[in-house]
C-alpha cells in the first residue's frame, strides 16, 4: 500500500490506455508520454502496461508500506525520498515508512512514477487509466486525493540488486522550450485552403495556457477553409463538417482561430474538420510542453512515421538488454 | 504516396498518423451514406483483421484504430478496398435494429434551471431554448414542437463524442425534419439524462457537464450507467449502439418521479424490441413505414 499524504496538482493512475471502446464514446486514455512511462516501467521491471502514477506540474507527496523500487522519469523535477534527493531516469530502492515527495518542475509537465508490482486499482474495461470525464479507472475515476490509499501489485521481479544502474542520456527525454512536432496531413485537410495548408507548416504555434489531458490549444495563426456549400447537417461555419470520428493526436481548427490538438481523454468525435494527426511518438513530446512554449508542425509520410515509431521501440528494447546486462 | 486513396465506391481514405485510418463515405448527412457506414464496419469487425483495435462508425464517415506495433495500417487499404466493392454491388439497405422507448419529461424543472443560467450564450435570451425551436420551426406553441419531436422515431447514426451518447436523426419526410442551431457559446453546465437537439440531431447527455445543445426536457432513464448493471447495462456501461431507433415518450412529472424511483432500485425495465430497419420502405413510405416499427415494442 501506498498512503497518498499529498496529491500534488493533478496526479491519476495511467497505464498504456484502453483499446476496444473508441467506437461508443471511450477515449484511449493512458498516460501522456507513453515513452517515458514505457521506461519507468521496464526500470523496475514491470510489464510495459502496468500502471504508474502520472503527474502534472506538481506532484505528491506518497508514504510508503512496503519495500520495493521505484523509477521516476518525464519532465525535470525535483524528487526526495525522506528529504534526500533522488535520481530520476534510474531504479531506486525504497523501505516501508519512507516518504517519496515531489519538488517543483524545471522542464516538461509530467513525471511517471513507476513501482515495481505496479498500481494495483481495478482495472475498468481492460484498463487501469483513469477517465476523470466519465469517472472511470484509477481511483474511482478521479485524480488523486489526501488519504488515498493505493494498492500495489505483488512484485514478481527477483532481481534486486539494479540500484546502480543509470539511464545512458541518450535513451531520456528531454522537454525543450521549442520543438518541431511531426504531422500526417489527411483527414479532412482538404477543407483548408491552401494558404493556411502552409501556415500551418510554416509558422510557429504557441502552447496555450489551456493544454490538458483532452486537448491542447495552439495559438499563433488565423486559418482559413475553402469556400463551399456547406454540407447538410454541418453547421454553418465553413470549419463545421458532419460530426465525425477524431483520432487522438489529430489536429482541428474551430472557426479558424485556433488550433486544437486532442490528447488522449478527448471527446472521439464532433463537427469540426480535422486537419492532420501527430505522430504517435511526437504525441508523447508534444505531452511535456506548456505556455508559452513553441511547436513547429513538420509534414512527414506515413512511411517515416511508422519507422520513427520503429525506432521507438528499438531504443525500449535496448533498455530492457542495458538492464538485463547490469544485473 | 498520395494523402488520399479512393476506394471504388467513391468513398475517400486516409491516415490519421500512424494509428488511424479515416474513411469519408459522404459529406452531407444521408440516411443511406449511415447505413452503409454500419454494414461497411460490420463487414470490417466480421473479418477480424489482427492489429485492428477500435472501430468506429460516425453518421458518414467511419474511422479504424490500429495497433501499428502488430499491424502496418497501410496493409488494410487495400483490405478495406475490397471491402467497399463488394458492399458497393450490395444494394441491401437493411440494418437489425433495437427499438427503445425512452421516457421524456419535455420542458422539465432541471434543464429550465440550467437553460436561464446560460441566457446569455443563447441566440434568444429572452426566450427558452423550446419556446425558440418551436417558433423557428415554424410551430405557433411549444406542445405543438413537442408533439413533432415526440410522435416521430429517431435512429442513431453516431454513437460516440463522451460514453453513452448517440445523435439521432428523426425518421420523418425531409419536408418535416426539424433543425435548429447550437448554442452561441457552449455551456458550462448540462444536466445528465437532459434531451438536447443541435442541427438535424438528438441526444441524451449521458452524464453532467458542458453542451452546445438545445435544452427541451429530461429523460428519466440513463443512457450510461456505471454504479448500477441492470437491465441493459449488465453487458455494457452504454446503452445506444449504431442503427438503434428511439421513442422519446413524452411523459409527466409523476411517472418521471416513479420511473426515477424504479431506476435508482435497479427494477426499471427499458421496452426495447428487436427490428429490421428497411430504408428503402422508409423512402417509399416515411410517415406510415416508421409506426409499423413501433409495433415492435413488447
Amino acid at each position: 500500500m501506498i498512503t497518498v499524504i499529498q496529491p500534488g496538482l493533478y496526479t491519476t493512475v495511467q497505464d498504456r490506455g484502453r483499446f476496444g471502446f473508441y467506437g461508443v464514446g471511450f477515449p484511449p486514455s493512458g498516460s501522456m508520454d507513453l515513452y517515458s512511462s514505457a521506461v519507468a516501467n521496464i526500470l523496475v521491471g514491470n510489464p510495459a502496461n502496468a500502471a504508474v502514477l502520472e503527474t502534472t506540474f506538481v506532484g505528491p507527496t506518497l508514504e510508503f508500506e512496503r519495500n520495493g523500487r521505484i523509477a521516476v522519469t518525464g519532465a525535470t523535477a525535483d524528487i526526495t525520498i525522506d528529504g534526500v534527493s533522488i535520481q530520476p531516469w534510474t531504479i531506486v530502492e525504497i523501505k516501508k515508512g519512507q516518504v517519496l515527495a515531489f519538488g517543483g518542475i524545471s522542464a516538461g509537465v509530467r513525471n511517471y512514477l513507476a513501482i515495481s508490482g505496479g498500481i494495483g486499482v481495478q482495472p475498468v474495461m481492460g484498463s487501469r487509466s483513469t477517465y476523470v470525464a466519465s469517472n472511470l479507472g484509477g481511483v474511482e475515476g478521479r485524480a488523486l486525493l489526501p488519504g488515498d490509499r493505493l494498492e500495489v501489485l505483488a512484485d514478481s521481479e527477483s532481481r534486486t540488486n539494479r540500484n546502480r544502474f543509470e539511464i545512458p542520456e541518450y535513451l531520456r527525454v528531454s522537454p525543450m522550450p521549442h520543438h518541431v512536432i511531426r504531422i500526417v496531413p489527411g483527414l479532412c485537410n482538404y477543407l483548408l485552403d491552401p494558404q493556411s495548408q502552409q501556415l500551418l507548416t510554416a509558422e510557429t504555434f504557441t502552447v496555450s495556457t489551456e493544454a490538458n489531458r483532452t486537448g491542447y490549444r495552439l495559438t499563433g495563426h488565423q486559418l482559413s477553409f475553402i469556400e463551399r456549400e456547406q454540407p447538410f447537417g454541418a453547421g454553418s461555419d465553413p470549419s463545421n463538417v458532419v460530426n465525425l470520428g477524431y483520432p487522438v493526436g489529430s489536429l482541428q481548427a474551430p472557426s479558424g482561430t485556433e488550433l486544437i490538438c486532442l490528447m488522449r481523454d478527448a471527446v472521439t468525435g464532433g463537427g469540426y474538420a480535422t486537419l492532420a494527426t501527430v505522430i504517435s511518438v511526437d504525441l508523447d513530446i508534444l505531452a511535456q510542453m506548456k505556455f508559452p512554449e513553441t511547436v513547429l508542425f513538420e509534414t512527414i509520410s506515413m512511411e517515416a512515421a511508422l519507422q520513427l515509431r520503429a525506432e521507438r521501440g528499438k531504443r525500449l528494447q535496448s533498455l530492457v538488454e542495458l538492464i538485463d546486462a547490469v544485473t | 504516396m498520395n494523402t488520399y486513396t479512393e476506394f471504388v465506391d467513391g468513398a475517400q481514405a486516409s491516415f490519421g498518423g500512424d494509428e488511424f485510418i479515416f474513411v469519408e463515405v459522404a459529406t452531407d448527412m444521408d440516411l443511406e451514406a449511415t447505413l452503409r457506414v454500419i454494414a461497411l464496419t460490420d463487414s470490417v469487425a466480421a473479418a477480424e483483421i489482427s492489429g485492428v483495435t477500435d472501430i468506429c462508425p460516425a453518421h458518414v464517415s467511419y474511422m479504424l484504430r490500429v495497433d501499428p506495433d502488430i499491424r502496418d495500417p497501410r496493409d488494410l487499404l487495400p483490405i478495406l478496398a475490397e471491402i467497399h466493392k463488394q458492399k458497393a454491388k450490395d444494394s441491401k439497405l437493411t440494418i437489425g435494429s433495437r427499438i427503445i422507448e425512452m421516457p421524456i419529461l419535455y420542458q422539465d424543472p432541471w434543464s429550465h434551471e440550467v437553460l436561464m443560467r446560460f441566457r446569455d450564450r443563447h441566440q434568444d435570451p429572452t426566450s427558452t431554448d423550446l419556446d425558440y425551436c418551436s417558433r423557428i420551426n415554424g410551430f405557433s406553441s411549444a406542445p405543438e414542437f413537442i408533439h413533432a419531436h415526440s410522435s416521430r422515431l429517431h435512429i442513431a447514426t453516431f454513437v460516440g463524442f463522451m460514453p453513452g451518447n448517440a445523435e439521432c436523426y428523426q425518421l420523418v419526410p425531409s419536408e418535416m425534419q426539424l433543425q435548429a442551431p447550437k448554442y452561441v457559446r457552449p455551456r458550462t453546465d448540462t444536466p445528465d439524462r437532459a434531451l438536447g437537439f443541435g442541427g438535424a440531431f438528438s441526444t441524451i447527455y449521458p452524464v453532467q457537464g458542458a453542451g452546445g445543445f438545445q435544452l427541451l426536457g429530461r429523460c428519466a432513464a440513463p443512457v450510461y450507467e456505471t454504479k448500477k448493471p441492470f437491465g441493459p447495462f449488465e453487458h455494457s456501461t452504454v446503452l445506444p449502439k449504431g442503427g438503434d431507433i428511439f421513442q422519446y415518450r413524452s411523459i409527466e412529472m409523476a411517472e418521471y418521479e416513479d420511473i426515477r424511483s424504479r431506476v435508482e432500485a435497479g427494477t426499471y425495465q427499458y421496452r426495447i424490441g428487436i427490428l429490421e430497419f428497411d430504408l428503402s420502405q422508409f423512402r417509399e413510405d416515411p410517415t406510415g413505414y416508421p409506426l409499423t416499427l413501433v409495433e415492435a415494442l413488447p
